[in-house]
């Protein structure tokens, strides 16, 4: 076990060209679950490569344990991975697959039986040690990649989309044995995934990569309500933040023809601007009946009209547009077989003092 | 009540529409079978033929029509024996299997480094490689001569082996490469992880999951080395000679013999059958290589 440092970490793939990795600094702690997450050419798996070695670091540094990895071959970081497509051996047995890691660092025979029979036991796999990978199902590979490297004992455990080739019943099973395992075993780990349920569920905190650089480092319930600029706003939570960007006026903002209240306290945190993005989330609205008034003017509520409602069982999605700006689209979250239809006219109004404000310009959180 | 009456003559037409269509189906694909035994036949009927005729009598070979039934004999395999085949097969395989196992051990590390670790002038490197096939080997044989002759290397069966490396060395890179390429990138990265050196990842990994594209490219290889007759005819006489040197000879001095000569067709065909068979197994494993996850 050991922490991991990422210090001004950057990897640039052609010079002259806009760093993959841009100035990366994270700081995990020993036996941390850590979750890299983001779109897709956000940069998180060249950064999970470049902790296991498999692309060099331009610039700046990452320390495992405090050495400096820099100039490091993989096979001398004592870290193991789990890949996306898993990477097994086709022609060895799962137990020969689980024992190579062993094999190579030339760990006795009897030893390396007992520690396979061990991980086999954890993961299910002791039937199985005899198969091919080719005979296996895609969750039992998984399981066997996931048995390669614990195996091994590795100080870091690197994990690169370990589920995105499974099922979606699969997804969620393996998803909570990963992170149940990951706590038992305390080992240091970074996971890599553009879901944002996994890094939200899995992560002991979640750093949140674009554009190749970070965007937020914190644990999922402040990513989730503190996020630090209208990028994670919007990146974060499904359905996604609804995000506007209105003009201030006296007590709040002008949305259309009405006018949305803000607290005080909210208000406050305006300053000088002008314009702010304002993000509610699609839970933080209560909707009336479009014909019980509001939209006169000042009021703290907006007229929508719904064009689809997604009902889900538990709660229901109502995607809607305003009245006054039809481009203005508008997530709402409600509670199940609230009896919403097509077309219905609602008033909304943003039921929580906890709204996000961000900078209309530079997208930070005010 | 009306709906069903109009309904049933009308289902009825369309069955006896429908069932010409049906059959004209199952007739393409028996039409191809037939074409395909047809050409099959057509192209194997001649070695059959030749193989038939190498277990004839002289007299048998040559009746009209020709004879279907006869009694089998050795009496051709041996008259090709006792003229002398032995040295020229020696060489043969002398010349095949030593050029193959050098074009193995300096194809696949070639092949290893074009495709896993390309570089920017790899593209150009293959483009040379591949370009020495463009030069027809009669434009080369002159200069050839003249080395070999001044290094006193004439009628000397290295020398084959040099020059048969030299020519399937090219192709064998490239055919090596597009089986390199199939190769998952992350399996050479989970082994770098796990500990192997390059040197293990590529025996434990990388050869292992190529095998079925070593095979082929080592047929390959013993074909082409055990067909060559350019070379051989012009740079060997008695010494270093190998076997399409001697059938031709054969066909010159034997010609009328019909049967002896399919006999040491036979003969000389058989080998590289033999290691096509041997061969197969792999060669079916690589038609299954996308099955690697």
């Amino acid at each position: 076990m050991a922490d991991v440092v990422f210090d001004q970490a950057s990897r640039v793939y052609t010079a002259g060209a806009k760093p993959a990795v841009n100035r990366l600094d994270l700081e995990i702690a020993e036996g941390e679950f850590v979750v890299l997450v983001g779109p897709s050419g956000s940069g998180k798996s060249t950064a999970l490569r470049m902790l296991a070695g498999l692309e060099e670091i331009d610039d700046g540094e990452i320390r495992i344990g405090g050495r400096n990895m820099v100039g490091v071959p993989s096979r001398d970081r004592d870290i193991a991975m789990v890949f996306q497509n898993y990477a097994l051996y086709p022609n060895k047995t799962v137990g020969d697959n689980m024992a190579f890691p062993l094999k190579m660092r030339g760990v006795d025979k009897a030893t390396q039986q007992e520690k396979v029979k061990a991980a086999a036991d954890i993961l299910g796999l002791t039937d199985y040690l005899d198969r091919k990978p080719k005979a296996l199902s895609g969750g039992q590979r998984q399981r066997v990649a996931m048995g390669r490297a614990i195996v091994r004992e590795p100080q870091v455990f690197l994990m690169d989309e370990p589920l995105s080739n499974l099922d979606a019943k699969m997804r969620v099973s393996t998803r909570t044995e990963i992170a149940a395992m990951q706590r038992r075993l305390g080992v240091t780990t970074v996971y890599v995934t553009h879901d944002q349920v996994e890094a939200m569920t899995m992560g002991d905190r979640v750093a949140l990569l674009a554009d190749g650089r970070l965007q937020q480092f914190d644990t999922p319930a402040d990513l989730y309500d503190k996020p630090a600029n209208a990028f994670v706003a919007g990146f974060i939570g499904s359905p996604a933040m609804n995000l506007f960007t209105l003009p201030v006026s006296a007590e709040g903002v002008r949305m259309g023809s009405s006018e949305l209240r803000l607290p005080r306290e909210v208000h406050s945190r305006i300053g000088g601007h002008e314009r702010v993005t304002l993000g509610i989330r699609p839970e933080q609205w209560s909707v009336a009946d479009g014909a019980s008034g509001g939209g006169d003017g000042v009021s703290s509520g907006v007229k929508a009209q719904v064009d689809v409602v997604e009902e889900l069982g538990s709660d229901a999605y109502l995607y809607a547009h305003l009245d006054d700006d039809a481009q203005t689209a508008v997530v709402v979250r409600t509670a199940g077989r609230s009896g919403a239809r097509r077309g219905d006219q609602n008033v909304l109004t943003p039921t929580s003092d906890e709204l996000h404000l961000f900078d209309a310009d530079s997208g930070d959180r005010l | 009540m009306a709906a069903p009456t109009t309904e049933r003559p009308a289902s009825a037409g369309d069955t006896r529409e429908l069932a010409p269509a049906r059959r004209g189906n199952r007739a393409g694909p028996a039409l191809l079978t037939v074409l395909t035994w047809i050409v099959g036949i057509g192209f194997f009927f001649p070695i059959l033929w030749m193989v038939l005729t190498a277990f004839k009598k002289e007299a048998d070979a040559y009746t009209s029509p020709p004879s279907l039934f006869f009694t089998p004999t050795l009496e051709q395999f041996e008259t090709v024996f006792s003229s002398g085949i032995g040295p020229y097969l020696l060489n043969s395989l002398f010349a095949t299997v030593m050029s193959t196992v050098f074009v193995l051990l300096l194809a696949v590390p070639a092949a290893y480094a074009v495709s896993l670790r390309p570089v920017k002038k790899t593209q150009d490197v293959l483009f040379f490689f591949i370009s020495t096939k463009m030069l027809p080997v009669v434009a080369a044989i002159v200069p050839i001569y003249v080395v070999v002759n001044d290094i006193g290397m004439l009628d000397n069966i290295w020398t084959l082996v040099v020059l048969y490396t030299a020519m399937n060395l090219p192709i064998a890179v490239w055919m090596m490469r597009s089986f390199f390429q199939e190769v998952p990138k992350e399996l050479l990265e989970a082994a770098s992880m796990d500990g192997a050196s390059l040197w293990r990842s590529m025996r434990e990994v990388v050869l292992p999951v190529v095998s079925p594209g070593i095979a082929a490219t080592s047929l390959i290889c013993v074909i082409f080395a055990w067909n060559e007759f350019f070379f051989a005819v012009n740079l060997t006489a008695a010494t270093a000679a190998t076997v399409p040197v001697f059938l031709v000879g054969f066909i010159t001095s034997e010609g009328l013999y019909f049967a002896k000569l399919c006999a040491a067709a036979t003969m000389c065909a058989l080998p590289v059958v033999v290691a096509g068979w041997i061969a197969q197994n792999k060669l079916v494993q690589g038609l299954s290589f996308g099955a690697v996850k």
